[in-house]
């Protein structure tokens, strides 16, 4: 038994090993797809902010709307802005070849965005513009140096004068008791109408959502394996026990 | 219920099938742990067919369609998921059980006389079974869906003369393209899969015709009594059909843990860079093989020399269909008088141990982008890697074997 035990985690140890995480210096940002208030909200900035140009088009309405938990008539009146019905798909009606007129490259669709970056990526992206007077839009970022997006979330951030800190981690200094590095941005060219922390949590629960979006089915496929991992226990159990009884009388 | 088995059995020989290949088939009582994974890989492959089956349901084959409807599969279609995340952690979970299964028998030495054509019967499933990981990995239409088949089917356009003809008519195509998705599709849920399903009948045939190696290596049939049945030996069915069943419960207790907890795997199942839709205009930094073709992929950007005119590139596909070519003639290089590494000597344990270790390192370096460090260390693995095989003639013959038991030591 216990060799059987040892031989199968040998045979799975490959894949562990070298599941590493890709590098750079980044706020962590862990999403929790249970908290349905953030989500809700960061559905609100999603829809308000980003589905101007941005598309999540491999999701529906619909599966928003049950899944957030917010009523069908309320969704369609304030987070549908493009006259889709609520079982459509989440199109944009900005044109793809328009789009690259103008921004150089279209804006991209967000469905999966957390999937190919991580959620950490996007957290940090978010609140890394920074005023740069050599770019076309007037701004950049730290996480994705020369983006061609300005920074839609100027009136809540403010406009950072310096390069915000990203992946900088809070510090308190041991003899004066100052805290380092508490806030992102240390000047601000132009103030907005959130407050560091309150523009933080916005953009957790923006991102929560953009997480959730890259995979809906995540909080029911983990309550699901629990019941189907009992199910397996059980099973080994009693193929354990039908094994041991054909086996008893073989020397 | 017996009088329609008559009936039948009038008709056909099923009761002998079921006595001839199950009841009836006697296999060593000394199993150990390493004999669960050819039943696993049945498992598997049922699992592939099945989830396959109805993935190809909501599927669409076309360069415009291909990646939206994976998506759609994800969203829209009932416990779509679910099919997708078992077949792609499936795709996976086959060649971990693959390569066990080939690693018990080079430990055992289930490859040597009388059993060689059931090992080579095993390396054809394990190029086919190659070949439709490959294309099955383009159909989702992803960004390394699409680059990987591209440098993939790039490395015959190395091969003089014909090279370049030969990866357009592969493609069919100047470049990677809505044809090609739609071959390989054809060839990923039809072709191959038939030309497997042959396999697997034609290995489980030669095999049942000369019957099971064991950890011990002996030949149980030289030990039979007065009804002609070997001593060491045992009925498949029952005691090995529930022995199975045992791990199997194993096996989907690791499987079930990834597919509901883990399916990308960290990036090792479901690379990261596949959740973009495949773009002909903008190639990924970092482009790399699904984590089962590593140990190749880093023999061929490991050779980096020119040699009479010919290009390093040929030269590395040159070696990594070699290191898959040197594994058919495996049954021919082992000159030892026993089978099992139990009463091999050390040449062959070392020989062994470094064998694998190259292979799983080789693995991590077709993995991580290439280094100068690490372009080293793979050229010396790779040559490590021949060398187990050329060297076996010598080690077999030179090394003490010890005295091998007339029956099974459990």
């Amino acid at each position: 038994m216990r060799k059987l035990i040892f031989g199968l985690f040998i045979a799975i140890l490959p894949a562990f090993g070298l599941a590493a995480a890709p590098g750079g210096a980044l706020d962590s940002m862990k999403p929790d797809h249970t908290n349905t208030e953030s989500l809700q909200r960061g559905a609100a900035l999603f829809t308000n902010y980003c589905m101007g140009c941005h598309s999540m088009e491999y999701a529906r309405y619909k599966r928003v709307s049950d899944d957030l938990e917010i009523p069908a008539d309320l969704f369609e009146e304030n987070l549908i802005f493009t006259g889709a019905r609520i079982g459509e798909l989440m199109q944009i009606s900005m044109s793809k070849d328009m789009a690259a007129g103008w921004f150089g490259a279209p804006p991209p669709d967000l469905t999966l965005v957390t999937r190919v970056r991580s959620e950490s990526w996007v957290f940090s992206y978010l609140r890394g513009f920074y005023q740069d007077d050599s770019r076309p839009l007037g701004v950049n970022n730290v996480v994705f140096g020369n983006v061609g997006m300005p920074h839609v979330m100027v009136e809540m951030q403010g406009l950072c004068a310096v390069e915000p800190r990203i992946g900088v981690g809070a510090s308190v200094e041991p003899l004066s008791g100052n805290i380092n590095n508490s806030d992102v941005c240390p000047e601000y060219a132009i103030e907005g109408s959130m407050s560091a922390a309150e523009f933080d949590r916005a953009m957790w629960d923006l991102t929560n959502f953009m997480s959730y979006m890259g995979d809906p089915v995540k909080v029911e496929r983990e309550r699901l394996g629990i019941f189907v991992l009992i199910f397996v226990a059980i099973f080994f159990i009693f193929a354990y026990l039908l094994n041991r009884e054909y086996w008893k009388d073989v020397h | 219920m017996n009088k329609l088995i008559n009936w039948v059995d009038e008709r056909l020989p099923v009761v002998e099938a079921w006595n001839k290949h199950l009841a009836k088939y006697y296999a060593p009582k000394n199993f150990n742990v390493w004999y669960f994974f050819g039943s696993l890989a049945m498992l598997v492959l049922v699992n592939q067919l099945v989830t396959g089956i109805w993935l190809t349901m909501s599927y669409n084959p076309s360069a415009e369609g291909a990646f939206a409807s994976v998506e759609y599969i994800m969203r829209d279609v009932e416990w779509g998921w679910l099919l997708r995340y078992l077949h792609s952690t499936g795709a996976s979970a086959f060649f971990v059980v693959v390569y066990l299964h080939m690693f018990r028998g080079l430990m055992y030495g289930s490859y040597q006389k009388p059993r060689e054509l059931i090992w080579i019967f095993g390396m054809l499933i394990y190029l086919v079974l190659m070949a439709e990981a490959f294309m099955g990995y383009l159909l989702p239409w992803g960004q390394m869906s699409y680059w990987g088949a591209q440098v993939i089917v790039n490395l015959f356009g190395a091969i003089p003369i014909i090279g370049e003809d030969l990866s357009l008519w592969i493609r069919g195509d100047y470049l990677i393209s809505g044809i090609t998705l739609n071959r390989f599709f054809a060839l990923h849920v039809v072709a191959l899969p038939i030309v497997l399903l042959g396999l697997v009948v034609l290995h489980i045939l030669a095999l049942h015709e000369v019957g099971s190696n064991n950890p011990d290596g002996i030949d149980i049939k030289k030990n039979k009594d007065e009804n002609g049945i070997p001593k060491d030996g045992i009925p498949f069915h029952p005691y090995y059909s529930v022995h199975d069943l045992m791990g199997v419960g194993v096996f989907f207790f690791i499987f079930f843990i990834v597919v509901f907890y883990f399916p990308e795997m960290g990036g090792l199942f479901l690379e990261k860079p596949n959740f973009e839709p495949a773009n002909n205009l903008k190639t990924p930094a970092h482009i790399a093989p699904v984590w089962y073709f590593t140990p190749f992929y880093a023999m061929l950007r490991a050779v980096t020399v020119d040699l009479f005119g010919l290009d390093a590139k040929f030269w590395g596909v040159v070696v990594m269909g070699a290191a898959i070519a040197i594994l058919f003639v495996l049954p021919w290089l082992d000159k030892s008088p026993v089978r099992s590494i139990r009463y091999k000597g050390w040449l062959s344990k070392i020989a062994l141990a470094i064998f694998v270790v190259s292979f799983v390192v080789l693995g991590y370096l077709g993995i991580v982008p290439a280094t100068e460090g690490r372009t080293i260390a793979a050229q010396i693995l790779t040559v490590l890697y021949f060398l187990y095989f050329i060297l076996m003639p010598f080690y077999t013959r030179m090394e003490k074997t010890k005295p091998v038991p007339e029956r099974v030591t459990g």
